[in-house]
């Protein structure tokens, strides 16, 4: 084959410490369309970010653009390298015309003057050739997300980029639209651009890829060449860690079942949840899985009344129960641990017992409003004791602890209530391992007391080690629903293959 | 895990230490954020008195200096609640003068006229719940609806009195405006403005510090998605908030009818709410939400008392005092900034 238009040797990339990328070789050709999948922390926007020249790489790499070794610096480097990048976010201006930001930065002028009309026609043999049903004046605002994408790669082929990376472009496109957009795609790999695609989903590696490349823990596992594309063979690279032997799970599963806790039927936002139903026994630790933008935390949201939805009902014990705002769903016994903790769960400026404190104060007031402050006091040192929180005492206030034990403080909160439902979302992101064993061990305590427990993960081992099954989203559907037996445990690759899978491949 | 045991108990360790370091810091900071502003208000009280030649420290003075605060330390205990939950509320100064002229206007009526001190505070309450209710129902921005009610209350006030000066030199209740509460007769008296402004700040700190909703007007100023999901009723913390900024303005402004005997409602209150923002903000909450104190408040407002006390004791032309306490709201606003470097919100 000719020589490649990129090359990447090497490549790393630390966050304080913390390896993002280690050493990642990446070879990319002019004329094909490469895929680089993997799961959601693998590496995969750290190094988009490294060719966009957001971020700097670590020295030791090297990176060569036509076999020329190439310094991509700054938030312009990577176009200047003739990189472009199509976010998942399009970043484009919506108060402006097509034309407009096709120049955004580089705008033409005439003696210092705005030349609107030169920019219109420097435009137009572009869109033409994408095959636009749009005119350069129209705002961006007015066209579809798949027009939208249209002036993305007008731009970047107006800046005579050679490679063009797409971060899963069709997330936000109808049916039609990504086929006309894999269209397109294969028309530009014809004349000569290489395209790095970004995606997740398995039907479209396999209708476009020429190559895979996949990453895993931000190191490079490896790549296929079109023959050896498989789902089997790409589900097991992107996957195949060890399960760490610290999750715990002694409850017995069996021991509630027939007695369901929570049921909800039918729930939609009218946006991100089409139409999801789960069942929740006693005793149960379920989770849900699905790739990040399936839908899960806004169908937990659904469910304690956070978002307003547009169809769907509950039953908390087999009796319909109407749940309008996060406060009714608490007073209802159903608790939800966000998966934000800093800007949903937790007020960082006040102290540990007022945060753990904070769901049960009107509770426990004397007179109906004043403060019971031993009742708070000994209740924090509960949790502190039973959770076993390290900070110096109740009252530091919650932004100086570790995250570990931030998390702790916000699920005693929760436990505060005596939950019948607890819906855990990301219960240990970005908590340190010990803590997360920790963390794994309470939920099996609560699933022996009979807690339904519904626990949202991104992390499939921990899935897989701390659940008894596990319900699938994909694009705000429920795609399946795993379930541990006797003979066949849980694994990655059934869940991966619901959570990437598209229909027509179902069939 | 037992082979790694001493491992464990020595991350612990480790981890333990930095706790203890960080809850040391964390309390100094703490100290320093208390003690506030308390030093510097000692340091000009003194600097007062040396520079007007020992006039400062009388007890005629310091009783100037406490009726003076009285009406500033109301409206900001008011404006405490509101910026505690990360609002504003820049229409006090109008509610004070309306709620003056209904006062004074009810306190004409030969039947009614010893009830023109509830009519005033619930003017304010009533014009404040309407505040509280567009920020919390339309969710419109503080800034713009206070701003907006800064010039309708405004307009309002000046209606009531058909845009004159009220008069009524024989208002019921006229002591608390002019008399004083004697300690130690012949000795230690105290103005009942002052009595009135103290009661204030001891309800407020109540309120704030050992009730559930205190806690709610520290969470929603703290981090309003986070109370929202937790249970908090958002819209009832801020409803609260703005009406108790009402009624305190209501309070203020019958404060004032008491003290003058009169209400004009184009110049009565103007840039009141200025004063009362300083003295929350020199006081140490922040303007963020979420951080503060009511006695930091009440430090605040007497800062700004014994400025303009001091500064016409020592001679300073009024143009001169106007340059000296712009400058000392920009001072404050710098320095919480500063405080709030490096604390628990990044």
């Amino acid at each position: 084959m000719n020589d490649p238009i990129l090359e990447m040797r090497g490549v790393s990339k630390s966050f304080f410490g913390i390896k993002a990328l280690r050493a990642v070789d990446l070879t990319v050709y002019a004329g094909e369309i490469h895929a680089l999948m993997g799961e959601n922390g693998a590496g995969k926007s750290t190094l988009m970010k490294i060719l966009s020249g957001a971020y700097r790489p670590d020295p030791g790499g090297e990176i060569r653009i036509e076999s020329k070794p190439a310094r991509i610096e700054g938030p312009l480097g990577g176009r200047a390298a003739g990189i472009s990048i199509i976010y998942q976010e399009l970043s484009l201006a919506p108060n402006l015309s097509v034309a407009e930001n096709i120049y955004l930065g580089r705008e033409l002028s005439r003696s210092g003057l705005l030349a609107r009309g030169a920019m219109r026609e420097g435009v137009g043999p572009i869109l033409e050739r994408l095959g636009a049903d749009f005119l350069p004046s129209t705002l961006v605002a007015h066209l579809s997300m798949g027009q939208r994408q249209l002036v993305e790669i007008a731009r970047a082929l107006h800046a005579r980029s050679k490679i063009l990376i797409m971060d899963e472009p069709t997330t936000a496109l109808s049916a039609g639209e990504s086929e006309r957009l894999f269209a397109l795609i294969r028309q530009l790999r014809a004349e000569g651009l290489a395209i790095i695609y970004i995606s997740h989903r398995m039907d479209e590696v396999y209708a476009l890829g020429d190559r895979v490349t996949v990453l895993r823990d931000g190191r490079l596992v490896g790549s296929l060449d079109k023959q050896d594309i498989r789902a089997d063979a790409i589900v097991r690279m992107m996957v195949g860690r060890d399960v760490s032997s610290f999750y715990k799970k002694d409850h017995d599963p069996e021991a509630g079942k027939g007695h369901p806790v929570l049921s909800a039927i039918d729930m939609a936002d009218g946006l991100r949840v089409k139409g999801c139903s789960l069942t929740v026994h006693a005793g149960e630790v379920v989770g849900l899985a699905g790739l990040i933008g399936a839908g899960r935390t806004e169908l937990a949201h659904l469910i304690i009344g956070a978002a307003p939805r547009i169809s769907g009902r509950l039953e908390l014990e087999g009796q319909p129960i109407d749940i309008r705002t996060p406060g009714e769903a608490l007073e209802a016994g159903i608790a939800y641990l966000t998966e934000d903790r800093k800007a949903l769960g937790l007020f960082l400026d006040m102290s540990c017992q007022d945060n753990i404190n904070l769901a049960v104060l009107g509770r426990d007031a004397k007179l109906g409003c004043f403060l019971d402050r031993d009742k708070a006091r000994e209740r924090a040192d509960r949790a502190f004791t039973g959770l076993s929180i390290r900070a110096a005492n109740v009252g530091v206030p919650a932004g100086g602890l570790s995250g570990g034990n931030q998390q702790k403080v916000l699920l005693s909160r929760l436990l505060a209530i005596a939950p019948k439902v607890l819906i855990l979302d990301e219960p240990t992101r970005g908590v340190d391992v010990g803590a997360k064993s920790e963390i794994y061990s309470i939920i099996d305590n609560l699933a022996k007391a009979g807690t339904a427990i519904l626990v949202i993960s991104s992390d499939l081992p921990e899935i897989i080690g701390i659940c008894d099954r596990v319900i699938v989203m994909r694009s705000g559907l429920v795609a399946g629903e795993v379930r541990r037996t006797e003979t066949a445990p849980l694994t990655q690759e059934d869940i991966m293959a619901l959570a990437t899978w598209t229909e027509h491949l179902d069939a | 895990m037992p082979d790694n045991g001493s491992t464990q108990a020595k991350a612990a360790t480790a981890n333990d230490l930095a706790v203890a370091q960080a809850t040391k810091r964390q309390r100094i900071r703490l100290l320093i954020r208390a003690a506030g502003m308390l030093p510097v208000l000692l340091l000009l009280c003194a600097g007062f008195h040396y520079l007007s030649d020992g006039r400062f420290f009388t007890g005629q003075n310091l009783g100037i200096v406490l009726q003076q605060a009285a009406v500033n330390t109301v409206l900001a205990a008011g404006m405490t609640f509101v910026i505690l939950t990360g609002g504003i509320d820049l229409s006090v100064g109008s509610i004070l003068a309306a709620s003056a002229m209904a006062g004074l206007t009810m306190s004409k009526l030969p039947e009614l006229g010893a009830l023109w001190l509830p009519a005033a505070v619930l003017t304010g309450l009533g014009f404040g719940v309407v505040n509280g209710a567009l920020i919390a129902l339309l969710r419109l921005p503080p800034f713009i609806v206070t701003l907006g009610s800064l010039t309708a209350v405004r307009g309002l006030a000046r209606l009531l009195g058909a845009d004159t000066t009220v008069f009524n030199p024989s208002i019921p209740y006229a002591f608390i405006g002019n008399g004083s509460l004697t300690l130690v007769p012949g000795v230690a008296s105290i103005p009942w403005l002052s009595v009135i402004a103290l009661l204030v700040i001891l309800v407020s700190w109540l309120v704030l510090r050992r009730t559930v909703l205190g806690v709610h007007i520290y969470a929603v100023g703290g981090n309003e998605s986070a109370a929202r999901l937790a249970g908090i009723k958002v819209w009832a913390v801020v409803i609260f908030v703005y009406g108790v900024s009402g009624l305190l303005a209501g309070l203020g402004g019958a404060m004032q009818a008491a003290r003058l005997y009169a209400a004009n409602g184009l110049q009565l209150g103007q840039s009141y709410e200025l004063d009362a923002i300083t003295a929350v903000i020199l006081g140490g909450t922040s303007f963020v939400g979420g951080i503060g104190s009511i006695w930091g408040t009440l430090v605040g407002a007497l800062i700004i008392a014994v400025l303009s006390n001091g500064l016409i004791l020592t001679g300073v032309s009024d143009i001169w005092q106007y340059v000296i306490k712009g400058l000392v709201i920009i001072g404050a606003v710098a320095l919480d900034r500063y405080r709030l470097q490096g604390s628990a919100r990044t």
